[in-house]
């Protein structure tokens, strides 16, 4: 197990190494003067050499990449003479633009988009899996029919459209919820959650749909396995053969699914966060796209890199305690 | 109402099925999978069900389990198991018999386990439903002592692996334990040896037939392998397209037998005594739809001496009744003279059989 896990991650490390080095060469190689983009309009090409030593990025290329990852792991300083700007491990660059070091930009809005998506996905999980086992249990029944009906409705509707009519419902007409806002966990559990509510509800409505679909097939093809007729025939009452049996075993490719799910997610979920008008990763990234704020752009793709591959060995390690075939491999 | 095979020791049977019918609805209609089957087990005894696939054999054992969808399924008879009448308890009632006084061996092992579970846990499982105040350790040496019992070496160790860290026979072995862990009175085993080398097959019988002798309890051996019936069972029961055809102790049916069908079983088994050069003779055609049944005998259209009685065996039903020795019953239209003289001149003389 120790040594599936070791392994793991090492090849985890080799991916995010080469997602850097891909994400380092398309922002800071491609484009033919990054400073004269980050520098605006009425620059003098004094100005833009200036810009180009503070960035670091008047050094060759594998210089610049050796720069950026010491960055990473021990900070490093920007900027020359009396300009000078620490940017402290782990560095991910410094905006000039916000003047800022990006690590704390990624810091003020990562916990956002954080809180967002597990918020909502502990929502889309629950409600998604128990309508589907329910579901896959009354299969041809009036509740199973009305489930998979609303679960059509979900997984067709958009979060735009969506989040949006609950804004209207529970805000503006009823007044049933304040206006969405973040408050950190740390500050105020409740008024964490208070505010958070809405895009959670949005998020587990629209996502629950793909998860009850899923869950409800898994389900019933378990269910036509000849371990649930052994554990049938052993006398286990139904609730076990439901869970215990047949659950556990309907489980392993919904793991998968909500692993990578949640780990894209966490990238950033600029709809939602636009709506509800909250400062997540996903609004960061839009926004410092628009504005060709470089430094910012590659360390949330990077981020969203690392989320996915983190959430891939998340899913290797639960696959192996969840099925013991795997352990081997 | 036909007289079944004496019981010969004297006690009331622990199973006794009568008139049994179980139907399913779908969608393309009603399927009569199992159409007024009775038979009779004695603890110590061996009842071998034999028959093609579709014949009913599963679907009666499951019947008595009570493991059928009860939604979809229409079961009516009679199923006394150790002096209960099972058909139309409450499910609740039933569940507290399976796995205790009524236990089943299935088919494949690998895919009867589950694969998630150490094989120990899910034996011990079997035990702690049934002995609800037996504590983990209890269940434990309970299934250890299981594992030990039906051969199977280093039984705590192996307590701990997973089905696939078994080899074949060492998991039906331990689909064995579980299934006797509770001591059940009948064990139901559906072709138990199908999946298995040939080898481990006969290990696998010894078992069944040793452990029947310590536990005296009945068994019920569904197959479709002659070579298995003569082994272990007792009596034998032939059925074709949910109906019995033959029934009768395991002597008699499989030296004397009396319905095509079973005449057509035996001539499909290689033997070691035969003509080597020998063709097998298969019975031609396939088992009918449990839909849409022949008329008649179900077996007719297969059958090379549905014409000798006139147009009988396309019209009538033929009813199991006695063929010749006491216990012995068929189900077939052709005159006793004719059986005798078909099964000598045709049948026997092919010499595959034996």
């Amino acid at each position: 197990m120790l040594r599936f896990v070791v392994r793991r991650l090492l090849v985890a490390a080799l991916t995010l190494v080469v997602i850097s080095l891909v994400t380092f060469g398309l922002f800071f190689a491609v484009p033919s003067s990054p400073a004269k983009v980050m520098c605006g309009k009425n620059c003098t090409a004094e100005d833009i050499a200036q810009v180009e030593r503070r960035l670091g990025i008047d050094q060759p290329l594998p210089r610049q990449y050796a720069d950026f990852v010491g960055g990473v792991f021990a900070g490093r300083t920007y900027g020359e003479g009396d300009f000078r700007q620490d940017c402290p491990a782990p560095c991910l660059g410094y905006s000039f633009r916000n003047n800022q070091p990006v690590t704390e930009i990624v810091a003020q809005r990562a916990p956002v988009t954080f809180s967002i998506v597990l918020g909502g996905a502990v929502l889309w999980l629950g409600l998604g899996i128990s309508l589907g086992m329910v579901s896959a249990l009354r299969r041809g029944t009036a509740f199973d029919r009305a489930a998979i009906g609303v679960t059509l409705a979900g997984a067709s509707m958009q979060v735009y459209f969506f989040g949006l009519i609950l804004l209207y419902l529970l805000v503006y007409s009823t007044g049933l919820l304040p206006f969405p806002s973040y408050t950190p966990l740390t500050e105020s559990p409740a008024r964490w959650a208070a505010g958070l509510l809405l895009p959670w509800m949005t998020l587990g409505f629209l996502n629950s749909a793909l998860y009850a679909r899923l869950s409800r097939a898994q389900m019933l093809e378990t269910l036509s396995e000849d371990f649930i007729r052994t554990a049938r025939a052993k006398g286990l009452p139904a609730r076990q053969v439901h869970t215990r049996h047949a659950l556990r075993a309907a489980i392993t490719p919904i793991v998968t699914i909500a692993g990578l799910d949640i780990g894209t997610s966490l990238g950033g979920t600029f709809i939602t966060e636009t709506i509800f008008g909250l400062q997540g990763l996903g609004k960061a990234t839009v926004e410092a796209v628009q504005f060709l704020n470089l430094p910012v752009v590659m360390a949330t793709v990077l981020l969203a890199a690392v989320f996915i591959v983190v959430a891939n060995i998340v899913v290797d390690v639960l696959y192996a305690v969840i099925d013991p075939r795997v352990r081997l491999g | 109402m036909v007289e079944l095979p004496t019981p010969r020791r004297g006690e009331d049977p622990y199973l006794r099925v009568t008139d049994l019918r179980v139907r399913f609805d779908t969608e393309d209609g009603v399927v009569k999978a199992v159409d007024g089957v009775s038979f009779a087990v004695e603890r110590g005894r061996t009842l071998g069900i034999v028959g093609e696939s579709g014949s009913g054999k599963s679907v009666t054992s499951l019947a008595i389990l009570g493991l059928h969808n009860a939604k979809r399924t229409t079961i009516s008879g009679e199923i006394s198991v150790g002096g209960r009448q099972l058909v139309g308890l409450r499910e609740e009632e039933i569940r507290r018999l399976r796995g205790r006084d009524m236990a089943m061996i299935f088919q494949d092992p690998l895919s009867a386990l589950h694969p998630y579970y150490s094989v120990g846990r899910q034996i011990a499982e079997a035990y702690r439903v049934h002995h609800p105040r037996a504590g983990k350790r209890e269940a434990r040496s309970r299934a250890v002592d299981m594992l030990g019992r039906v051969g199977i070496p280093q039984p705590a160790k192996r307590f701990d692996q997973f089905p696939h860290e078994f080899s074949g026979g060492m998991r039906q072995r331990a689909m064995i334990a579980m299934a006797l862990v509770n001591d059940p009175d009948l064990l139901i085993a559906d072709e138990p040896t199908t999946a298995l080398d040939v080898t481990v097959q006969a290990q696998i019988l010894d078992l069944l037939a040793d452990l029947q002798a310590e536990f005296r309890s009945a068994i019920i051996l569904i197959t479709h392998d002659l070579g298995v019936v003569s082994q272990v069972a007792d009596d034998v029961l032939v059925m074709y397209a949910g109906r019995a055809v033959e029934h009768g102790s395991v002597e008699r049916v499989l030296r004397a037998p009396q319905h095509p069908y079973t005449w057509g079983l035996l001539s499909s088994v290689p033997s070691l005594h035969g003509d080597a050069d020998a063709d097998l003779v298969p019975i031609p055609g396939n088992p009918p739809s449990l839909i849409n049944l022949p008329s008649g005998c179900a077996f007719h259209p297969r059958c090379r001496w549905a014409g000798v009685n006139g147009d009988r065996s396309r019209t009538e039903i033929p009813e199991l009744g006695p063929a010749g020795a006491p216990g012995h019953l068929v189900a077939c239209h052709l005159p006793v003279a004719a059986r005798e003289r078909i099964y000598r001149d045709e049948v026997a003389q092919v010499g595959v059989a034996r």
